[in-house]
């Protein structure tokens, strides 16, 4: 395949002394050589998100000596980040991600020009940002803005790097549509909000995402030197409990609606909508049938009998709980005759989305005195009770 | 004829936390058909309302996906690996 980065004069750029220096590994393998030294030099990738995927493709694409690159997050570092998203360390806590990230790479490479993005990417915005980077590296967390990556790619006819992750499983791919399937050929639709468990709620192995983020930054690589064969039409499935790689063959959908013989669309659509996000905040469902922890607190303080029913699972439950019954959400369905539908029921977990579904299941079968505890043992733990661990 | 049915991680939580099951069938459908009576909850997951497989999850065979061979329909022998792909989305930026 081709270089990308052909097109910007590669030609022009030159290293200095220091640089060649720095890059003399390179320089070596012919693969490379002054020539794809040179074309990094002159090419420019955008990161989308500096979380778990992003700081390790921004770390190496950054020693690598990619000439810039671009990051768009508009987080800022909190304590739960750090097992995994090593752009950021515990000085940074509270700090945008993006300070944290353009120090990390410019300490590693003061070479590379950083061009941060601080907006929340949506879709009056990516095709502006977007057309200035030879690659997209996807590195979000969730459907929306996969989504908007791919089809903002598959318009501007660029290259998207993506990565994917979940618990102990990992997944890679380049999607470029010009050259073979877009993620919208293996997956046309999103799942339903609330059909798959989320990152908050499974957890991610901290050293995962430094496995597929390390995948996109070398597959990056490849498809601007146009060397090797890039995950082009294939799908990288990893699982770190077994240690082991498989692929899968992608074919491009010749009905895919954004890269197909006759696309529908032609221009970036309302991403929430099409994953069936309401606008404002995601429904956390009834107002009656919610309750903050200031209200719980004042029930259980005024000695009120209130049922307390943990569904978080028990390792989570070992690390703070109120006291509650604990019957894990999954587990629900074939416990539900343990619970007295006649008593008051608060239901709680950690943020209060896995709570927020057993409120659904236990109202569905007929219990009327269940509320779900609104940000569940985190509110709890920020709000009431200081001591709490939070995690 | 028994082939091996590889569960994906969102997914094992419907199957009694095993990563692979081994099932009966000589068509895919066959072996969706007895995996969702062993593991009821695992249906709604799979199957959309009207019984067709739902568009965020993939199913293949080997390394070849049922939609680019006969779909349900697609054989299977001894041999076969099932894979069951859901889309998933996470980067680790938020949790």
């Amino acid at each position: 395949m081709n270089s990308l980065s052909e097109t910007k004069d590669a030609s022009q750029v030159q290293l200095s002394r220091d640089e060649i220096k720095r890059y003399g590994r390179h320089l070596l393998m012919p693969e490379v050589g002054l020539e794809g030294q040179k074309k990094l030099k002159a090419s420019s990738v955008l990161l989308i998100g500096a979380g778990g995927l992003g700081s390790p493709a921004a770390l190496y694409l950054a020693a690598a000596g990619v000439g810039k690159i671009g990051v768009v997050d508009f987080d800022v570092v909190d304590h739960s980040n750090l097992q995994r998203q090593i752009l950021h360390g515990t000085a940074d806590i509270g700090r945008p991600k993006l300070q944290s990230a353009a120090e990390r790479i410019h300490s590693i490479n003061p070479y590379v020009v950083v061009d941060l993005h601080q907006v929340r990417l949506d879709s009056s915005n990516a095709l502006e940002i977007f057309k200035n980077y030879d690659v997209i590296v996807d590195g979000t967390d969730n459907f929306p803005t996969r989504y908007l990556v791919n089809d903002a790619c598959v318009l501007l006819h660029k290259p998207n790097v993506y990565g994917s992750i979940f618990r102990f499983e990992g997944q890679a791919s380049v999607f470029y549509a010009d050259k073979g399937p877009c993620y919208r050929c293996l997956y046309s639709e999103p799942p339903p909000p609330g059909l798959v468990p989320s990152c908050a709620e499974g957890g991610v192995f901290g050293v995962l995402p430094g496995i597929i983020g390390t995948v996109q930054a070398l597959e990056t690589i490849k498809v601007l030197l146009g060397i090797g064969n890039p995950l082009i039409g294939r799908l990288l499935l990893f699982d770190a409990l077994k240690m082991e790689f498989r692929e899968l063959k992608l074919r491009k959908n010749p009905d895919c609606p954004v890269c197909g013989t006759n696309p529908t669309i032609r221009e970036l659509i309302d991403y929430e909508a099409f994953c069936g996000i309401p606008p404002a905040m995601p429904a956390e469902g009834d107002a009656k049938l919610e309750i903050t922890v200031e209200e719980l607190k004042m029930k259980l303080d005024g000695g009120q009998d209130v049922f307390l029913l943990d569904v978080r699972e028990p390792h989570e439950y070992e690390i703070a709980n109120l006291g509650g019954t604990l019957i894990p959400l999954h587990d629900l369905p074939k416990r539900v005759n343990e619970l007295d539908s006649s008593h008051e029921i608060v239901v709680y977990c950690a943020t209060g989305i896995r709570s927020g579904k057993a409120v659904k299941f236990l109202t569905d079968v007929g219990f009327r005195k269940v509320k779900n505890l609104v940000g569940g043992i985190s509110a709890w733990a920020e709000k009431i009770d200081q001591t709490m661990l939070s995690y | 004829m028994a082939v091996k049915v590889m569960i994906p991680t969102p997914l094992r939580a419907f199957t009694d936390k095993k990563d692979a099951v081994i099932l009966e069938g000589k068509t895919v459908g066959e072996l969706l058909g007895r995996l969702t009576t062993q593991h009821a909850q695992l249906k709604k997951h799979l199957y959309a309302d009207n019984g067709t497989l739902r568009n965020f999850v993939n199913v293949y065979v080997n390394n070849e996906d049922i939609r680019y061979l006969k779909y349900e329909e697609t054989p299977v022998t001894e041999n076969d690996v099932v894979s069951i792909i859901p889309s998933i989305a996470g980067g680790g930026t938020a949790i």
